[in-house]
């Protein structure tokens, strides 16, 4: 019989509460200073007054609007990309080296480009957070396809599948696992492109609204910003989980699960 | 009468694994026929090609030379006919064990609830009635291979192609395992062709023991009709003199190839 592991949630709460303190201390006693390093109970002050008065609904519904899309899009293109990819390789030698500069490429670079193409408006951050999200789930399927067990794929010939089937019952279950591997990796990513996207040119969103603050030298405002932006992070990454527990509910629990 | 698969001087060449290697031969110049409704066994000592000859009956492989008939058409592509127990896990990990057991119906476009009718009847076949809502990670070693079974049998093929199914099993679920198969193999009467490197395995479950030589140009060697009653029950029949006295006989042309294939493998 296994001990039941000890709560951890109530010492991740006090590490936070501690975290907190030291920053009120260390401010309040201006051994840092609250210009540059803001004061915590004025940064929650904000962030409730953001939320009591709705102004920061606007902004945070389009970075969230942006991320989703950045990352719905990128991960069916990624999805859609990688399978054909790794089934073909003709095109997969082909398309070898392109993919690789693409990807060591710092692709946020393109920004501006994207702002140029794509005016100031929701379309030039999505388009950054695909490029972002695309290579992570790309890499994820391809490697996930390349990897499905050879003797399975021989039993499911055997016991008639032709191509197709093959596809829809063997390659895509199995690139399903990786694809939900990379997913926690590509959400923050299509924030990172949405927040940075509106950072470097926009009129709306949180990374705006930080913008804008940082021009005051609000500190507060910009932490206010960062935190807001980190919950929000944190609840579509709880999500994806949610959803990885549905869908993957025929995986063995890893190690780390069982502890 | 025609065999229910036949190899007709069948060699098989692998091209060499590095540059300027030579080629590997794994089997040359094979003949054996497995007849309808024969359970045939094939012995050989470890890496002498015995999966190769598997795979070329189940058409997953085309041979280098020669031709393999399958009830007497050559065969080409996949073999239609055959149904294949895989030494190693086969089964998808992300269907049920009865999902799994009903995916060749899937694959032939059987409504669901036949399938499913078709396949809870198999399970309890096999004893697990009561499994069928579990994933592969849940099953036991055993269990995984009876899901195996029934996902092979399902389909009624009429040659069923077995790789060392039951080599990974402890002795009580293999012996186990293996009457299961004869009960099913007695009542159903489907061509085997049955590999293993257990010759007690072979002679127990067999009506003809085929040995085949060390690789490579793995051929056979010699062929031993097993003339022991039917039904049998594989712990009980060990015990027999008739079983001690074939086993010596067949012992005595394998010893020699099992250390030729020993000293190879170690070198």
């Amino acid at each position: 019989m296994s001990k039941r592991p000890p709560k951890l949630w109530p010492w991740q709460v006090a590490l936070a509460l501690f975290v907190f303190a030291a920053w009120w201390g260390l401010t309040a006693t201006h051994i840092l200073s609250p210009f540059f390093f803001g004061e915590p109970l004025v940064v929650l002050q904000r962030i409730v007054q953001w939320f009591a008065s709705g102004s920061i609904w606007p902004h945070l519904g389009v970075t969230l609007l942006e991320t989703l899309l950045a990352f719905v899009l990128g991960t069916v293109l990624g999805v859609a990309i990688g399978l054909w990819l790794a089934l073909a390789p003709v095109a997969s030698a082909l398309a070898d080296p392109y993919i690789k500069a693409a990807n060591a490429m710092p692709r946020v670079i393109l920004a501006p480009i994207f702002s140029v193409w794509f005016g100031l408006g929701i379309a030039s951050k999505v388009a950054l957070g695909v490029t972002l999200v695309f290579f992570i789930v790309f890499f994820n399927v391809y490697q996930g396809i390349r990897e499905v067990s050879p003797v399975i794929l021989a039993n499911a010939r055997m016991l008639g599948a032709n191509r197709r089937q093959l596809l829809r019952h063997i390659y895509l279950p199995s690139a399903t696992a990786w694809v939900f591997s990379s997913l926690h990796t590509s959400v923050g990513m299509a924030f990172v492109g949405a927040v940075v996207g509106e950072y470097l040119g926009s009129a709306k969103g949180v990374g705006y609204l930080i913008l804008q603050a940082e021009g005051t030298f609000d500190i507060n405002s910009v932490f206010a910003g960062i935190l807001v932006l980190t919950a929000f992070a944190l609840l579509l990454d709880a999500l994806v989980t949610l959803t990885e527990r549905r869908l993957l509910k025929w995986r063995p629990p890893t190690i780390a699960e069982t502890l | 009468m025609t065999a229910a698969i036949e190899f007709d001087q069948v060699s098989v060449v692998f091209p060499a694994r590095e540059r300027g290697g030579a080629p590997w031969r794994a089997i040359a110049h094979t003949s054996l026929s497995v007849e309808v409704g024969e359970f045939v066994s094939v012995v050989g000592p470890t890496g002498c090609g015995k999966s190769t000859l598997l795979n070329l009956a189940a058409g997953l492989l085309a041979p280098s030379a020669g031709t393999v008939r399958v009830f007497g058409q050559p065969l080409i592509g996949i073999n239609r006919r055959a149904g294949y127990m895989f030494q190693t896990d086969a089964l998808l990990p992300w269907r049920t064990a009865l999902d799994n057991v009903t995916f060749g119906l899937e694959l032939r476009g059987v409504p669901r609830t036949e399938a499913n009718e078709r396949g809870r009847y198999w399970l309890a076949k096999v004893g697990l009635a009561h499994a069928a809502e579990r994933y592969p990670h849940q099953l036991s070693g055993g269990m995984k291979k009876r899901v195996a079974m029934a996902q092979t049998l399902i389909v009624e093929p009429d040659i069923l192609l077995m790789d060392e199914p039951f080599s990974a099993l402890d002795v009580q679920t293999r012996q186990l395992m293996e009457n299961e198969l004869l009960a099913l193999w007695q009542a159903e009467r489907r061509s085997v062709l049955f590999i293993t490197h257990d010759l007690e395995e072979a002679i127990a479950l067999s009506d003809r023991v085929v040995v085949l030589s060390a690789g490579p140009d793995t051929h056979p060697i010699g062929e031993f009709p097993i003339d022991l009653a039917r039904p049998r029950d594989v712990a009980e029949i060990r015990l027999t003199p008739e079983f001690l006295g074939i086993h010596e006989r067949i012992w005595a042309v394998l010893r020699d190839e099992v250390l030729k294939g020993y000293v190879q493998t170690t070198t």
